[in-house]
């Protein structure tokens, strides 16, 4: 699996998208999407509804072939792995890349320390200790800027958070496992503009420690936390650019009029 | 303990304790099974054999109980020759399985597919997706649905006529006929004396009072293990 000890400086590109198509039994909803994605970087990804960035973004730690009917073709290289070659396990594939989902998803049984563990149990290696648990636990809570909020109740359950406080939650228990990507599908809708504010200065935060890929259809928020843009349109990728470049100087009519407003 | 028809006094410890051990053993058989089978068909509905399964489920479900029994019988009574109160178990575990089984399907049903998603994303497998957060997540109300089933299967005495049989006296061998309070207030009811039909009225009491003590346990026992937060 990929190395994960390069030097800051190097920006290497953490994954490559080569030629995807994805398919939900006959109906296509990524069309030959070639882009890149840079280490430790944030990308967002935008489009109007049904444009197919979700469905990309779930290719690649191969959440879309859990739907029945799903289909992939093309090619995804983490850090020049093929994750659709023979012989690697979607199992393991999404060990290293998290994702966060559009509504808050923390574990109802468990306790909010016990969310943030989830994903260290099925860790290679096996589960560590329990002090080391409580110490990646409390890393990650305070790398997802929830820490001083639940210090004082780990041990309560999760559903008492805020949903704002439980989509930081859940960020956390995707960053536990140190994956070395982050994948995020609208990770603010479902949150008020407070929670939206603070889940995006995490992000502004994590850029130099893990490589982001954020799904919004919301452009202000990707002109605000991301580096670089694509923009996708039907299925298919009409331009990625730095992020500057593409909300002032788009190279194709199409995003012009989309981040004009002319539809969308 | 009961004294011999026709006396004064007499209790119901045997048939207290009878109807204790064939619920438990109906409840070993009977909940593995049907939590097993209940997560089977809500994780793979439509498959063909889940169609088959969910089918003879409701078929069962559907089925007269005094014909459970007449199965019962001649499956685990007739080749061994006795009755016992593990044919009486398995029979009661046959009436528990399709309950349970169909209630287990619905409450997994209803854990959101967001939380199936984020124990996938986390690098779960599928198995342990549906063991450790699926099943969970529906614990509570698959605990409510064992419950109804354990509260019918209680009460039940079709099943138990030519399987456990029932028994005068006090009997915890699963080898052996075993008293159960359903049968003890049926032998007590169409007896002649005035005394034994009090004593059938208190075992129906009794009855219901077992099945309320093991309802309010569990519900206790479900509810959310961190307090109110989860309410």
């Amino acid at each position: 699996m990929p190395p994960t000890d390069a030097s800051p400086a190097a920006t290497r590109t953490a994954l490559d998208v080569q030629d995807l198509s994805a398919w939900f039994g006959a109906q296509p909803a990524v069309r030959g999407v070639s882009v890149g994605f840079r280490e430790r970087e944030v990308a967002a990804i935008i489009g109007p509804s049904g444009c197919g960035k979700s469905t990309l973004l779930r290719c690649l730690n191969r959440m879309h072939e859990t739907v029945p009917t799903a289909r992939v073709e093309g090619r995804v290289l983490l850090f020049g792995t093929d994750v659709y070659a023979d012989g690697i396990s979607p199992i393991a594939l999404r060990r290293h890349v998290g994702m966060v989902f559009q509504r808050p998803s923390p574990f109802p049984t468990m306790s909010i320390r016990d969310n943030v563990a989830a994903g260290l149990r099925v860790r290679g290696g096996g589960a560590p200790s329990r002090a080391e648990t409580d110490r990646i636990v409390e890393r990650a809570l305070r790398r997802s800027a929830l820490w001083d909020e639940v210090k004082d109740r780990l041990k309560a359950s999760a559903i008492g958070l805020s949903g704002g406080q439980q989509q930081r939650l859940c960020i956390a228990r995707a960053l536990a496992t140190e994956p070395a990507v982050l994948l995020l599908d609208e990770p603010t809708a479902s949150l008020d503009p407070i929670s939206t504010q603070k889940v995006e200065d995490l992000l502004y935060e994590l850029r130099s420690e893990v490589t982001v890929v954020i799904v919004t259809h919301n452009m202000q928020q990707a002109a605000r936390v991301s580096s670089s843009t694509a923009f996708m349109l039907a299925g298919e990728l009409v331009e990625m650019a730095p992020t500057a470049r593409l909300f002032t100087a788009p190279a194709d009519a199409r995003t012009e009029a989309y981040i004009t407003g002319r539809f969308g | 303990m009961p004294e011999p028809i026709g006396e004064e006094g007499g209790g119901m410890a045997n048939a207290i304790v009878g109807t204790l051990i064939l619920v438990g053993v109906a409840i070993v058989i009977g909940l593995p099974v049907g939590i097993g089978a209940g997560l089977y068909l809500a994780e793979r509905r439509g498959t063909w054999l889940a169609t088959t399964v969910r089918f003879l489920a409701d078929v069962l479900n559907g089925l007269p109980s005094i014909v459970v029994g007449i199965f019962a019988w001649q499956f685990l009574v007739r080749p061994v020759g006795h009755f016992s109160a593990l044919a009486g178990g398995v029979a009661l575990a046959a009436m528990m399985i399709p309950m349970v089984t169909r209630t287990t399907e619905e409450m997994v049903r209803l854990v959101p597919v967001s939380l199936r998603e984020a124990a996938l994303a986390l690098g779960y497998t599928r198995w342990r997706t549906s063991l450790t957060v699926v099943l969970r997540t529906a614990m509570a109300g698959i605990v409510t649905g064992a419950l109804v089933a354990v509260a019918r299967i209680a009460g039940e005495t079709a099943p138990l006529f030519f399987t456990a049989l029932g028994n005068q006296f006090m009997s915890t061998s699963l080898r052996e006929a075993i008293a159960a309070l359903p049968l003890q207030i049926f032998n007590y009811a169409i007896s002649p004396y005035e005394s034994a039909h009090a004593l059938a009225w208190a075992g129906a009491v009794v009855l219901i009072g077992l099945v309320l003590v093991v309802s309010v346990a569990a519900r206790f026992a479900t509810r959310a293990r961190f307090g109110h937060a989860a309410d």
